[in-house]
């Protein structure tokens, strides 16, 4: 009753037990590898774009890096501030790493989604999704999960008793929460499209090139998406939670030794699942690129397992983009970013979300599509129009009052 | 396997609620929220109301107590207040009567209405959860978007004007102050 894997449905058999046990373990030794190279990636990307050679001497191409910082990192010493709350201290990274982990069990990581086979596999004598969880809410977990991650660097800079990391930590928590509206209401044209919230369905939705999510939603969703998650993950040029220049290190100065490491690892992380998760909602995750009837195929590769290997191929792009915009972007200012969440990405995506539901509607009465655009169009239009009148007249408001706040 | 996790909920429940209550640093009372909430998003998952746990984690969790926590951080908590001294002398008494009429209540509810969930009667209707995977949030919004839809709308314009309110009142202060200084 209480399972999430219709594999445990039923009578509890040994088998079943075994294949989610594996799949348990699969999933883990896969983020912490995708971690780990995400890190050795970026260094190497990074520093080929400023015209160095970064790591090179761990491994080939110094690819064993991460590995050694991170032996190294554990033999380190652990140093627990006096005036730091010592339980909570300890806590956070924690909070932080699990998180996580945890959204990563929702990515259909491969599978067969061809020919309306819903991503089913069949593993010694047993139907299974290649995902760790497909529950009923999907891509509501992976809301819920980053909402909770934001406790983690919360709680750590204000546990550290020291100003710089809680200056950061309050950032970070009002820039998180400003953006999660955006994530939530960009997801929501998905959503619509795709009529459910498992993520399953929304890739066994995406057959074709011109019906994922990224063409069928028009672009500005996943625009939207794709910036409140960079600024979710507090990656560059949302990095105002470590700016270096301003806060030491932000809420991670008072780290040292495996607990630091938890953090780093924590982040890289997450950019791996951020990217599965932009890849599964808009791009059709494990599904081959198609056009019409034309179905990019491998040849010699089993359906399943070319699902995982498309995934990838995807997955990588926006690893890479991620990258560009660290090398690429300055740091936006504090007051930039909170007129960005609340001004431009909270009333777009909206906007957006309306245009598309108006839409739906008339496709579903039969009604003329195009005066229904028109007119959404007009009532946007009219709408911007105010949000604008609103933000000038504040403005000059606040010039002749001066700011409260 | 459903009593067990049960089990595990109403521990986690019940710690967190002695926790908010003894602990006296304000961000441990707030984690101990947090747990209570989680404690009863796994009860709603054991329920298979799948959708409410989430929104339960997202809402109350990811934003309520995360407000609470930037509160406690911006004012600071290092100012030691003395709890002994009541500002509201009555607060104390009235505290008593209020959660022993509530214990009083929910009994009685739960006494009345013990028989109609053991029968599964005609006084609940029990939805059937069998029509497909999204059945949860379908009928969530079904019932929100059709039936209830006024209450729904009411509320979130009571959300609005208390926004609004805030704002204005917040704000009034210092226009005053400009007006009086020209």
């Amino acid at each position: 009753m209480i399972a999430l894997d219709e594999l445990l449905v039923d009578n509890l058999l040994w088998a079943p037990l075994l294949i989610v046990l594996l799949k348990v373990v699969v999933v883990f030794i896969v983020g912490l590898l995708a971690t780990m190279l995400m890190v050795w990636f970026e260094r190497k990307a990074i520093a080929g774009m400023q015209n160095r050679i970064g790591p090179n001497k761990t491994g080939p191409f110094g690819i064993l890096q991460t590995l050694a910082d991170g032996i190294k990192l554990f033999f380190k010493e652990d140093l627990i501030p006096n005036r730091s709350d010592r339980f909570v201290f300890a806590l956070a990274p924690f909070l932080s790493f699990v998180p996580a982990f945890l959204a990563f069990a929702i990515i259909p990581l491969g599978g067969d989604f061809r020919n309306g086979n819903g991503g089913e596999v069949t593993w010694f004598g047993h139907v299974t999704k290649v995902q760790l969880a497909d529950p009923p809410i999907g891509v509501l977990f992976a809301l819920a999960i980053s909402s909770i991650a934001v406790y983690g660097i919360m709680l750590a800079g204000w546990s550290s008793g020291s100003k710089y990391p809680l200056i950061g930590s309050v950032r970070a928590s009002a820039q998180m929460v400003s953006y999660e509206a955006a994530l939530g209401l960009s997801l929501a044209s998905v959503l619509l499209v795709a009529g459910t919230l498992s993520t399953s369905g929304i890739v066994a939705a995406q057959t074709t090139i011109t019906q994922w999510n990224v063409i069928s939603t028009g672009f500005i969703p996943f625009i939207i998406f794709l910036i409140a998650a960079t600024a979710e993950l507090n990656r560059p040029p949302f990095d105002l939670v470590e700016a270096e220049q301003e806060l030491v290190g932000g809420f991670n100065t008072e780290y040292s030794s495996i607990r630091f490491a938890l953090f780093y690892l924590a982040e890289f992380m997450n950019t791996v699942t951020m990217s599965a998760l932009i890849v599964t909602l808009f791009f059709g995750g494990p599904q081959p690129i198609a056009f019409g009837n034309f179905v990019l195929d491998i040849p010699l590769l089993p359906n399943a397992l070319e699902g995982t290997f498309w995934l990838l191929a995807k997955v990588l792009v926006f690893l890479y983009i991620y990258i560009w915009f660290r090398a690429t972007l300055p740091r936006l200012r504090y007051d930039q970013l909170m007129d960005l969440g609340w001004k431009v990405l909270i009333p777009g995506s909206l906007g957006w979300f309306m245009l598309l539901a108006s839409q739906r509607l008339a496709r579903q009465n039969d009604w003329n599509i195009f005066i229904i655009t028109g007119s959404s169009v007009v009532v946007m239009v009219a709408c911007y129009l105010l949000l604008q009148a609103a933000f000038s007249k504040s403005a000059r408001e606040r010039e002749i009052q001066g700011s409260m706040f | 396997m459903e009593f067990f996790v049960f089990g595990c909920a109403a521990l986690m429940i019940l710690v967190g609620a002695v926790g908010v209550i003894t602990r006296s640093h304000p961000v441990h009372a707030a984690l101990s929220l947090v747990l209570t909430l989680f404690g009863v998003a796994v009860l709603f998952v054991a329920q298979e109301a799948h959708f409410l746990a989430a929104v339960q984690v997202i809402v109350y969790a990811g934003a309520i107590v995360v407000l609470f926590l930037f509160v406690i951080m911006l004012l600071g908590v290092d100012r030691v207040e003395n709890l002994r001294t009541e500002p509201l002398t009555a607060q104390r008494p009235l505290a008593v009567i209020v959660s022993l009429g509530l214990i009083g209540i929910l009994v009685a509810a739960f006494t009345t209405g013990s028989g109609a969930l053991h029968e599964r009667g005609e006084g609940i209707n029990i939805p059937d959860l069998s029509t497909g995977t999204d059945a949860n949030t379908t009928q969530l919004a079904e019932s929100i978007f059709s039936k209830y839809v006024v209450a729904f709308e009411v509320t979130s314009v009571l959300l609005v004007v208390a926004v609004v309110g805030t704002v204005l009142l917040s704000r009034r202060i210092k226009s005053v102050e400009v007006e009086t200084s020209k």
